[in-house]
């Protein structure tokens, strides 16, 4: 019961009252119902303490604003998990939208669909005050090129880092976060690329002194991190869920929910 | 007091007494044959002269030492003292010169260099010269056991001990086998054999020694034995196996 | 004329051998056509075979996954040799008998009952950034040295066990035999024991050889970026499978061939001993 209250308070966040809107009617998994799917475990600041239903965190925020664009009421959302890898798999899917901040790609959009932008992120560095002291690191390219990196190896982080750093050495990959800052709490890597939100979250709450040395902003590079929903290919949702997250960003929600969910950024240097 | 000497063994195998108090004095030189019906204790009692098994009681003496006590490193002994069992029992991944040439490369430190004329010697006296680079399992029965006789002849021991070395042969490899052992006897080496081979206990032993439930029941010149024998349980067994 | 022409048993053996041939030449195909014709006409046929197995992006990717292989057989030709060593060592440390040495022996029993308990990837993890994360300065808190670590201490111990069985299968007689001549200890394992137990467990060790070249891919979760690693990130790139078919078709190239190698020891040591 005391979860309602969250739910309710993240739906007045979404706007003005729920707009009956049938766009969605017959096209979802289970009629009535929209079945978003999220990461196991899902991680802060995109959905906190692993509990999407709770609609704390700002994926969780995003996806109940969206169902109630598209006519679902918090009470007809309902959540599974999924991997990357079920998340692409052929054949049929236990999910109508799935969001774990997903970058949208010209080559993974010819596999799935995926809806329009929900959130652009910054690529930002992340290091433990140790190694910049050690290293005597400063914001810029030429300092990051000599470091040992890391990355998650089921992000687009990685193509980022050999566009825009390419460092000397080969970079080390792992399968998820928590092994990333093992490997930066081992000494074995001196710095990771993550998208600034995942980055602010891991320096201030993974790691004993992470430090976030700057960021890249989207804008910058060539392929913007950009997070859409990821549907099956050809999915009949997708129009609904477009005009939806369109409608939250030209009314400002989706604004307001980064300001309420994602850390302040400001402050944290741009490299050049 | 002879080469070995055996005062008052006994030996047990967990509550199971397979030695039972054993006096016997082998003399330098000497052919000695045990005999007995099986189980009677012939091998454990080969097993205790080369501390293979350690004794509950008594004492064995080689030369006047007592090489029974505990404690007391095997190894030295054992190199005085061979022993040929009735399966062989060759190191299946060596030839059979490999075979003869292991003990003396490893304890004497000799190379194989050094140890080829000697071991080709051994094997021309025993018409073994063209087996020698055969592995085991290239060989027959009577070849295998020739050559483990070998292997225990080459170290130079004081005392050879065989127990049936005849008994896992065909018949007709059982002559050459006990060629070898009168080789050895016309050379003056000390012998002690577990046999059932009678016909050749009774032509050539020095000495007969019945055991019956670990016990040496009679003992005697083979011709004593054999031919009047003076306890019922020998006169039984005898009547049984001849 | 029994030479010339064949009997009636001959005829008809050959008769029978004929009809058997063809019997399992016409099933086989049977089975092949089912799948060939059947697989592709099952509704969701054109969804799997775009996610599996797309030409175009087997031919891109292959290259990449063949470079990572490198490395794959890279760690796997140096933790070879040290499990086959340590391995080795365990299992003599196991078998001693020298009450002094009880210590040692107990030690590798549980050496060897730990670590052939723990799944493999979680002992990676323990020594790969538990180790490291003691404050080992580089290069000493390297992935590939602590990753190699786990897996030599994991196949060590069932290598341990496998050379064990061979020691007790050797009868005791050899030992008798060898002791019996004067040798020590020692030298009735190194001369006698060990040379014939070892033989006999090749086939056994050829298998687990092969699974150690499957397992180097699990030195990817602390780091290294080996095939399935590589294989993952284009397929989390290209939100497509078809690489880790590629990455499976480099292992199987492999993995078949020792496979076969090793089934090839074990019939021929089969038919040694009957
Ligand atoms: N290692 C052992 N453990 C327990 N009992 C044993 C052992 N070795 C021998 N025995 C027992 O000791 C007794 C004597 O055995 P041994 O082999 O000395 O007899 P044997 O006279 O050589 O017989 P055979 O003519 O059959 O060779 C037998 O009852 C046997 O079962
Ligand atoms: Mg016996």
């Amino acid at each position: 019961m005391n979860r309602l209250l969250p739910v309710a308070l993240a739906c007045l966040a979404a706007g003005p009252a729920l707009a009956q809107n049938d766009c969605a009617a017959g096209h979802t998994i289970s009629e009535g119902t929209l079945t978003i799917a999220t990461g196991n475990p899902a991680y802060s600041p995109w959905v906190l303490n692993d509990d999407p239903a709770s609609g704390e965190g700002f994926e969780a925020a995003v996806a109940y604003a969206v169902a109630a664009e598209m006519g679902f009421a918090p009470d007809q959302v309902s959540w599974v998990r999924t991997s990357f890898d079920q998340a692409i798999q052929p054949g049929a899917k236990d999910f109508d939208l799935n969001m774990q901040q997903f970058s949208i790609t010209p080559e993974r959009d010819r596999m799935v669909d995926f809806s329009e932008p929900y959130y652009s992120s910054a690529m930002a560095v992340l290091t433990r005050a140790s190694v910049v002291e050690a290293e005597d690191l400063s914001p810029d390219l030429d300092s990051l090129k000599g470091l040992l990196w890391g990355a998650d190896a089921n992000t687009t982080a990685l193509p980022v880092l050999m566009a825009l750093i390419s460092p000397e050495r080969d970079p080390r990959l792992y399968g998820d976060n928590t092994d990333v800052t093992a490997a930066m709490k081992a000494g074995q890597i001196d710095a990771a690329l993550f998208d600034l939100p995942t980055a602010l979250y891991l320096a201030a709450v993974a790691l004993d002194d992470g430090v976030i040395l700057g960021q890249f902003p989207s804008e910058r590079s060539e392929n913007p991190d950009r997070f859409g929903m990821l549907m099956p290919e050809g999915s009949a949702l997708k129009p609904c869920v477009d005009a939806a997250i369109t409608t939250l960003r030209e009314n400002g929600t989706l604004a307001e929910l980064e300001v309420k969910w994602l850390q302040d950024a400001t402050g944290v240097p741009v490299i050049d | 007091m002879g080469l070995l000497d055996l005062q008052g063994v006994t030996k047990s195998f967990g509550d199971t007494p397979v030695i039972r108090g054993i006096d016997l004095a082998i003399d330098e030189g000497s052919l000695t044959c045990l005999i007995g019906a099986s189980g009677s204790g012939k091998s454990t009692l080969l097993r205790i002269m080369n501390l293979l098994e350690p004794i509950d009681e008594g004492a064995v003496l080689l030369d006047g030492q007592d090489i029974s006590q505990p404690g007391l490193d095997p190894q030295p002994i054992r190199q005085r003292i061979g022993i040929v069992f009735q399966s062989y029992n060759l190191f299946p991944h060596m030839t059979a010169a490999e075979n003869v040439m292991l003990a003396p490369r490893r304890i004497k430190h000799l190379s194989r260099a050094e140890l080829q004329a000697p071991v080709t010697a051994l094997f021309d006296r025993f018409g073994l010269t063209d087996r020698m680079d055969r592995y085991p399992d290239q060989l027959s029965g009577g070849q295998q056991q020739r050559v483990a006789i070998l292997r225990a002849l080459a170290m130079q021991p004081q005392i050879m001990l065989f127990d049936e070395i005849t008994s896992a042969l065909d018949p007709e490899l059982v002559g050459e086998v006990l060629d070898v052992l009168r080789q050895l006897r016309d050379d003056g080496m000390t012998m002690v054999l577990a046999t059932h081979e009678m016909g050749f206990a009774r032509a050539l032993a020095d000495r007969v020694c019945f055991l019956d439930q670990g016990r040496i029941a009679e003992e005697g010149r083979p011709a004593q034995v054999f031919g009047n024998p003076r306890h019922e349980r020998t006169r039984a067994f005898l009547h049984r196996v001849l | 004329m029994r030479h010339t022409s064949q009997t009636r048993r001959e005829i008809f053996e050959t008769r029978q051998r004929r009809r058997a041939n063809l019997l399992a030449a016409g099933s086989t195909a049977a089975v092949l056509l089912a799948l060939v014709l059947l697989v592709p006409r099952a509704p969701g046929w054109d969804a799997v075979q775009r996610a599996f197995f797309d030409g175009q992006i087997f031919l891109d990717t292959l290259p990449g996954l063949a470079r990572a292989f490198v490395l794959d057989v890279a760690i796997f030709a140096w933790c070879a040799p040290l499990i086959a060593l340590l391995g080795l060592a365990a299992a003599i440390a196991r078998g001693i008998r020298r009450p002094a040495l009880t210590p040692l022996r107990l030690a590798a029993i549980a050496y060897i009952d730990i670590f052939r308990g723990l799944p493999v990837i979680l002992v990676i993890y323990l020594v790969g950034f538990g180790i490291p994360g003691l404050g080992l300065p580089r290069p000493w808190n390297s992935p590939y040295l602590w990753g190699s670590v786990a897996l030599v201490l994991v196949y060590s111990a069932y290598v341990a066990e496998v050379i064990r069985s061979g020691i007790e299968s050797i009868h005791e007689c050899q030992r008798a035999a060898a002791l019996s001549l004067g040798l020590s200890e020692a030298h009735v394992m190194r001369d006698v024991i060990l040379p014939q137990a070892v033989r006999r467990v090749v086939p056994a060790n050829m298998n687990l050889l092969i699974a150690l070249q499957k397992d180097v891919a699990l030195l990817s979760f602390i780091g290294p970026v080996e095939i399935f690693r590589q294989a993952g990130v284009y397929k989390s790139l290209l939100a497509n499978f078809t690489p880790y078919v590629g990455a499976a078709l480099i292992f199987l190239a492999v993995t078949i061939p020792a496979t076969r190698y090793a089934d090839h020891l074990l019939a021929r040591q089969q038919r040694a001993r009957s």
